[in-house]
């Protein structure tokens, strides 16, 4: 054991460094002074100011914020409903077919994903006329497409857990079908769904490829910005904007697996 | 076995005139293949503490399950208070039902758990403030109110469960299991409380228990069940002394059986030619019987008396040696083996510490019993 305990350590350094040392490099390198990104000349948070006034970056964000925001909320009613039928409903027809339709997007390449809703997108344009051209409208349908699979898998493992006999007892002691849902289903479940709604939000907030092929003119997404400029050569601004991005996702995640967590417990506590 | 019932025969089955209030008619459930409750019609009357008891998957929770409104009969009808309500969801049944895991709704405290089924009725909010301190203190837990289920221990949720499905004056309460989570300590104190409270408010209880002496204890009358059918319904003391049926003499307490036929009828004295006992055994029993017909005669061991020498002119006498004893206390258990290989059981109170002259193993003893205390079975 003593002897095993220097490798562990060891592994353990090498494990953290190769995870955290890009994400730090670009965290420090967004103080630096200097407008080459790979010298350092002194600390300065010039980038920051800078990125305040660049109406593109910023515009950028704010339309990603909203989409994700969005998708994660179409993605959350969607998901839900999509468990509810799977858990609670045991047979209809095409069961079969919505528990793989709904765990696909998983799975599934996100070029795939893409190509084919902009596939869809433009038929549809053609021949119903919506949606007309494609920009925010398009993306949200998309990622709300792969981001519901998600909810849809956390809401399930949830309703799964919960008795059954919780619903039935509000329906005995007189309320109806959706009453028991509003005030019983929901309150128990509403863990899972915040948990999917955060996971749903950064995914929409993250994609790169998915929003590339759906988008359209005036629709540029967060992701799409920094990518097409980190081809003309990386800007100390997209360092300060991607520390900023480190900072809400890390917060988002952690809020996400605070909640998860809680809901263990919970778990654990009505199991006995 | 004890009752805590001192249920002096106020037995309202017996009144022919009086509207039951449950009434099943012909009650069917399937469940693909599997008959789950297999033609049963059976009538509950008001101010009954009616137990359905027999083994899992015997179609007692089903059936009780049907009367709550979570489950359809395939065909039959449910009428409640005279009321067919065979269609008609649970939420506008005029029963409640406390659940075998009490379902208490985790997200809300004790006194909220309670007032749930208040608030769905529309109940001003002081009203049913005064009706959840008044359950409160009639399952005595008062002090528990802002206490969130997770916080309970298992007695206090069953006694907040009760309180919950008590809540809206149901004209039945359906108990599934409600003793089978408590330690047997607990258990056999609250047997004797829930009793109380069916008689203090006088609300048709319908308990599902797979317990018999749950059932015993409690019961006004019990329903036994097996393989989705009624083997007998009776009041507890005549389930145990009068079985109908084999399966009935079984599966309530212990019994020793002897296979035989009828070889002749006196008035109500029955004798039976069993080859396992060697003799002809007499038995009272009133309805006719046919000579020649195979039964079975049942004899509880409590009921056997150990003589040392044949007595003359005395009736069921068997000679056997005991070859097992088991001392459980109160009473100890004997297995004597007859003549013919066949064990028979029977048990003796344990009266004295030390008694003069114990019983002991291979000793070879009489066993006598009474023509009245053993009974015919025919199914």
């Amino acid at each position: 054991m003593k002897q095993r305990l220097p490798l562990l350590i060891t592994i353990l350094l090498f494990g953290y460094a190769f995870l955290y040392i890009p994400i730090a490099s670009l965290i420090v390198y967004s103080f630096n002074e200097s407008r080459l990104v790979t010298v350092w000349s002194g600390f300065s948070t010039q980038w920051y100011s800078k990125l305040l006034e660049n109406e593109q970056l910023l515009g950028a964000a704010w339309l990603s914020v909203q989409i994700a925001a969005l998708t994660a909320t179409l993605a959350v009613v969607l998901g839900t409903l999509a468990a509810l039928a799977l858990v609670r409903f045991r047979r209809f027809l095409g069961r079969g077919s919505l528990e793989v339709m709904v765990t696909a997007p998983l799975v599934m390449p996100d070029v795939i994903i893409g190509l084919s809703l902009l596939l869809l997108f433009v038929a549809m344009e053609g021949l119903i006329g919506w949606p007309a051209g494609r920009g925010m409208t398009t993306i949200v349908i998309a990622h709300t497409t792969f981001a519901m699979a998600y909810v849809a898998v956390v809401v399930q493992s949830r309703l799964a857990h919960m008795d059954l006999s919780l619903e039935e007892a509000a329906l005995d002691l007189g309320a109806r079908p959706l009453k028991v849902f509003f005030t019983i289903t929901l309150p128990i479940i509403a863990p899972a769904l915040i948990a999917g709604w955060l996971l749903a939000f950064t995914l929409s907030l993250d994609d790169l490829v998915v929003a590339s092929f759906v988008s359209g003119p005036g629709a540029t997404t967060l992701p799409m910005v920094v990518y097409s400029s980190v081809r003309l050569g990386v800007s100390p601004e997209i360092n300060a904007l991607a520390t900023i991005i480190v900072a809400l996702v890390t917060l988002a995640v952690l809020i996400a697996g605070f909640v998860l967590w809680r809901q263990e417990k919970q778990n654990r506590l009505d199991a006995h | 076995m004890s009752t805590a019932r001192q249920f002096k025969p106020e037995e309202p089955w017996q009144a022919p005139e009086g509207e039951p209030i449950v009434r099943l008619e012909n009650v069917t459930k399937r469940f693909g293949a599997f008959y789950a409750v297999d033609d049963i019609s059976l009538n509950i009357h008001a101010g009954e503490f009616f137990s359905l008891l027999g083994p899992s998957g015997c179609g007692k929770t089903t059936l009780l399950r049907m009367l709550a409104g979570f489950e359809t009969p395939t065909s039959g009808r449910l009428l409640i208070d005279g009321q067919d309500v065979t269609d008609i969801p649970p939420y506008e049944r005029p029963v409640n039902m406390m659940f075998q895991s009490y379902a208490l709704f985790p997200h809300m405290n004790v006194a909220d758990n309670i007032a749930f089924g208040l608030k769905q009725e529309g109940m001003p909010k002081s009203e049913r403030q005064d009706r959840v301190a008044e359950l409160m203190s009639l399952v005595q837990i008062e002090p528990l109110a802002k206490r969130k289920p997770h916080q309970l221990s298992g007695g206090q949720r069953q006694r907040v469960a009760l309180a919950r499905s008590l809540a809206k004056h149901p004209k039945i309460l359906l108990l599934d299991e409600p003793l089978g989570a408590l330690d047997k300590k607990l258990r056999e104190q609250t047997q004797f409380e829930l009793v109380n409270i069916q008689e203090r408010l006088g609300i048709t209880f319908v308990v599902v228990t797979h317990d018999q002496e749950e059932a015993m204890t409690m019961s006004s009358r019990i329903a036994l069940m097996h393989e989705g059918r009624i083997e007998q319904v009776d009041p507890p003391r005549r389930l145990y002394e009068f079985p109908s049926t084999r399966y009935a003499a079984s599966f309530i307490g212990s019994v020793n059986l002897f296979d035989g036929y009828v070889t002749e009828q006196n008035d109500d004295q029955v004798r039976v030619q069993c080859d396992d006992a060697g003799i002809q055994l007499e038995v009272r029993h009133s309805q006719p019987l046919v000579p020649g017909m195979a039964v079975t005669v049942a004899l509880r061991p409590e009921k056997v008396r150990v003589i040392h020498q044949l007595e003359a002119d005395t009736p069921n006498q068997l000679r056997g040696v005991i070859k097992e004893i088991a001392y459980l206390g109160d009473v100890s258990i004997y297995h004597v083996e007859l003549a013919s290989g066949k064990r028979v059981q029977f048990t003796q109170s344990n009266v004295q510490a030390l008694a003069e002259q114990p019983l002991t193993w291979d000793e070879e003893v009489v066993l006598s019993w009474s023509a009245n205390s053993c009974g015919v079975l025919t199914e």
